[in-house]
């Protein structure tokens, strides 16, 4: 007769316990996460924390949602977790707001950015102002604070910054091109930090989200394309094992973009896009 | 709409609709549905927010799956009080419904296990729910279909496990005597039966009792995984017959060589056998099935059993379990002691209809219910003579919350 243990269905699940990524991956252990009560951010703390991530420093705009997430992490292991309630379209906080958790955590492994809006097209179209302030949060926000974390990483020649880019930064179209554009900054920041900090032996991650089912996108009809926040989060953690620069969530849209992209300007003009 | 965080609740409820939490939509009619209003989906509020290691209170929020809920205790050496025969429901949803398992002969329902939960009404106002604090609001609420407000956090008394191996048994019967003897006999905290509606003759009413202990053995704690196979296609109406269940029915109680087997499995396999094949639903084809099952005494099982194998309706799930006295908190839970019969047949029309509207009737006449999580024909007076205390419920009920259910059986 068998015995139980040899009717244990998963033998690898066992290993991937013992270490943590199969291989000998120790993931990074202080991790700054902004927008951390978003969709993607949430999944991928659980899973870094999972897999072995030990403190975290949580930014994000609600202090009963910060707190609901960082009692999540704390409870499957997680062994230092501080939170801090700010609006990070208040840039002139953002270098206390990076020396808080600096200190809190005794340094930083990884910082996650994750914070951005998708507006309105049709009502950002018509008003600057409207347009402003996406630009502030998905691009100015995160340039200023990767200003200061890019300074910090090259200080101490370590570190990775995955920022959550967008698949629609790839090409401006008339359906969302505010949103796009500065998605698209954002990309070709990341590009220019990533070319300095790559001697300093720091990561620079762009993550290229195709559509994801979260918040942010529940308004919408997403269609057969869409991934879970779960799905991206594997992704992420999973570049950043790899220290890959680019990344597209799920890999397809790099496929799709290539598309995209190659299309002719004269011809991409006249598209319902 | 989905729901993800507890504060955008109520003002995510579209003004002039009425409301109706969701979770993952396992039930199989009208009882989580609410035709031309508003459903809140809060299945991603599943954030687990206090843990106890020494004594396996768990804190989470309603819509944490009991997958997740799996995949977080096992590891740790503990278990769900009570699973149901899919992992993929939330703990809203197994509240709701007052759930019931394979052991509810010695540990009763879902909510016997929920310590407290936090309950949010249309209104804005809130409240902690125990069996102390807001007792009736806490027996109205489980088993209380989603409709006296919305659960943003339960706790629920874990039971520990040292091992993730059932210890199985598995025994044929053949007739209800027989079924009836092996129940009475079993000392295993989870007992069913599977049972051959199709049959008649010598083989009526044959099946395979299916006991399992958790193993006393120290094996690693290992959770089950989520990969399943997926069901990709509607089959055609016609796949399903009395031919291919009988055929069916034949390899599954033939499966088993010998009359009684007992090796150790996987606990997923053991409760969950549906869940390894995504979308099983699809094999009934698109006009889909329909699921029955009720609670009666003992005496009268026989009698529908012959109904239903005389309709020649094919139903191929069919199980089969003795209840057990444990009584549930719960104000409209649906177990009492009896015997419980589960079938799904295929809808074909009129034929499939009448064969439920003749079981129901039964079932009011042996003095048993039906379980709202799983009809969708009671009428209302059916209901109302099931659930007599439903006018009291309906006390608790949040004026701004209904269901297509509850409008069908409350008219």
């Amino acid at each position: 007769m068998t015995t139980p243990s040899a009717l244990i269905e998963d033998k690898d699940e066992i290993t991937r316990r013992s270490s943590p990524s199969g291989q000998d991956w120790i993931p990074p252990q202080r991790v700054f996460v902004f927008g951390a009560t978003s969709a993607i951010a949430m999944a991928t703390q659980r899973l870094l924390c999972e897999k072995g991530s030990s403190s975290f420093f949580l930014v994000g705009r609600h202090v009963d949602r910060l707190e609901a997430v960082a009692a999540d992490l704390r409870v499957r292991g997680a062994s230092l977790v501080v939170t801090a309630a700010a609006d990070l379209d208040d840039t002139a906080s953002h270098p206390s707001l990076i020396a808080q958790g600096i200190e809190s955590l005794q340094g930083m492994d990884l910082a996650l950015l994750a914070h951005g809006v998708l507006g309105d097209q049709q009502r950002d179209e018509a008003s600057y102002s409207a347009t402003e302030s996406v630009l502030l949060t998905n691009v100015l926000s995160p340039i200023s604070l990767l200003t200061w974390l890019g300074n910090y990483c090259e200080r101490e020649q370590h570190g990775c910054l995955a920022v959550i880019s967008s698949v629609a930064g790839d090409r401006g179209r008339q359906s969302n091109y505010i949103y796009g554009s500065s998605k698209a900054a954002l990309t070709a920041f990341l590009s220019g930090l990533r070319n300095r900090l790559h001697r300093s032996g720091v990561q620079v991650l762009t993550i290229k989200p195709g559509f994801v089912a979260t918040p942010m996108t529940a308004h919408m009809k997403l269609g057969p394309l869409a991934a879970t926040p779960e799905q991206i989060a594997t992704g992420i953690v999973k570049a950043i094992r790899k220290r890959r620069d680019v990344v597209y969530l799920p890999w397809f849209w790099a496929i799709i973009l290539g598309i995209i992209k190659a299309i002719p300007e004269r011809v991409f003009k006249g598209l319902k896009t | 709409m989905p729901l993800f965080w507890a504060d955008e609740f109520p003002r995510k409820i579209p003004t002039g609709l009425t409301a109706l939490p969701a979770g993952l939509a396992r039930s199989y009619g009208d009882v989580g549905l609410n035709e031309n209003n508003a459903l809140l989906v809060a299945s991603a509020m599943n954030r687990i927010l206090a843990w106890d290691e020494k004594t396996g209170i768990i804190r989470c929020e309603a819509g944490l799956s009991l997958a997740q809920l799996l995949e977080f205790c096992v590891p740790r050496g503990w278990f769900p009080p009570v699973l149901p025969g899919t992992k993929f429901v939330t703990v809203g949803g197994a509240i709701a419904s007052d759930i019931h398992g394979k052991n509810h002969h010695v540990a009763g329902t879902f909510g016997c296990h929920v310590r407290s939960f936090e309950i949010v009404r249309s209104d804005g106002a809130h409240a902690v729910c125990s069996a102390e604090q807001n007792a009736d609001m806490y027996r109205a609420t489980i088993g209380g279909m989603g409709l006296t407000g919305l659960i943003t956090w339960a706790e629920i008394q874990l039971r520990p496990i040292i091992s993730p191996q059932i210890a199985y048994v598995g025994t044929k019967f053949h007739g209800l005597e027989e079924f009836l003897a092996l129940s009475q006999a079993s000392k295993a905290e989870y007992t069913v039966a599977w049972i051959d509606t199709v049959s008649g003759g010598k083989n009526f009413a044959r099946g395979i009792f299916m006991e399992g202990d958790h193993s006393a053995a120290d094996d690693p704690l290992v959770a089950g995984k989520g990969a399943r196979l997926p069901f990709p296609i509607d089959l055609p109406a016609a796949a399903l017959n009395r031919t291919t269940v009988g055929l069916f029915n034949f390899a599954f109680y033939h499966k088993q060589l010998g009359h009684r087997v007992n090796h150790f499995m996987h606990y997923d396999p053991f409760f969950f056998p549906l869940d390894a094949v995504h979308n099983w639903n699809r094999m009934y084809g698109k006009a889909g099935f329909l699921q029955f099952q009720c609670v009666i005494p003992a005496e009268a099982m026989g009698e529908m059993m012959r109904v239903v194998s005389k309709a020649g309706l094919s139903s191929f799930l069919a199980v089969l379990k003795v209840f057990g006295d444990v009584r549930s908190p719960g104000m409209m839970s649906f177990p009492k002691p009896g015997w419980t019969l589960a079938l799904d047949f295929p809808i074909r029309g009129d034929r499939t209809f009448e064969l439920f509207d003749r079981l129901a009737y039964m079932t009011l006449e042996a003095g048993g219910r039906l379980y709202p999580a799983k009809d969708a024909r009671m009428t209302a007076s059916q209901f109302q003579r099931f659930y007599p205390q439903w006018r009291d419920f309906s006390q608790f009920m949040d004026p701004g919350f209904s269901s297509s259910f509850w409008r069908r059986v409350s008219k």
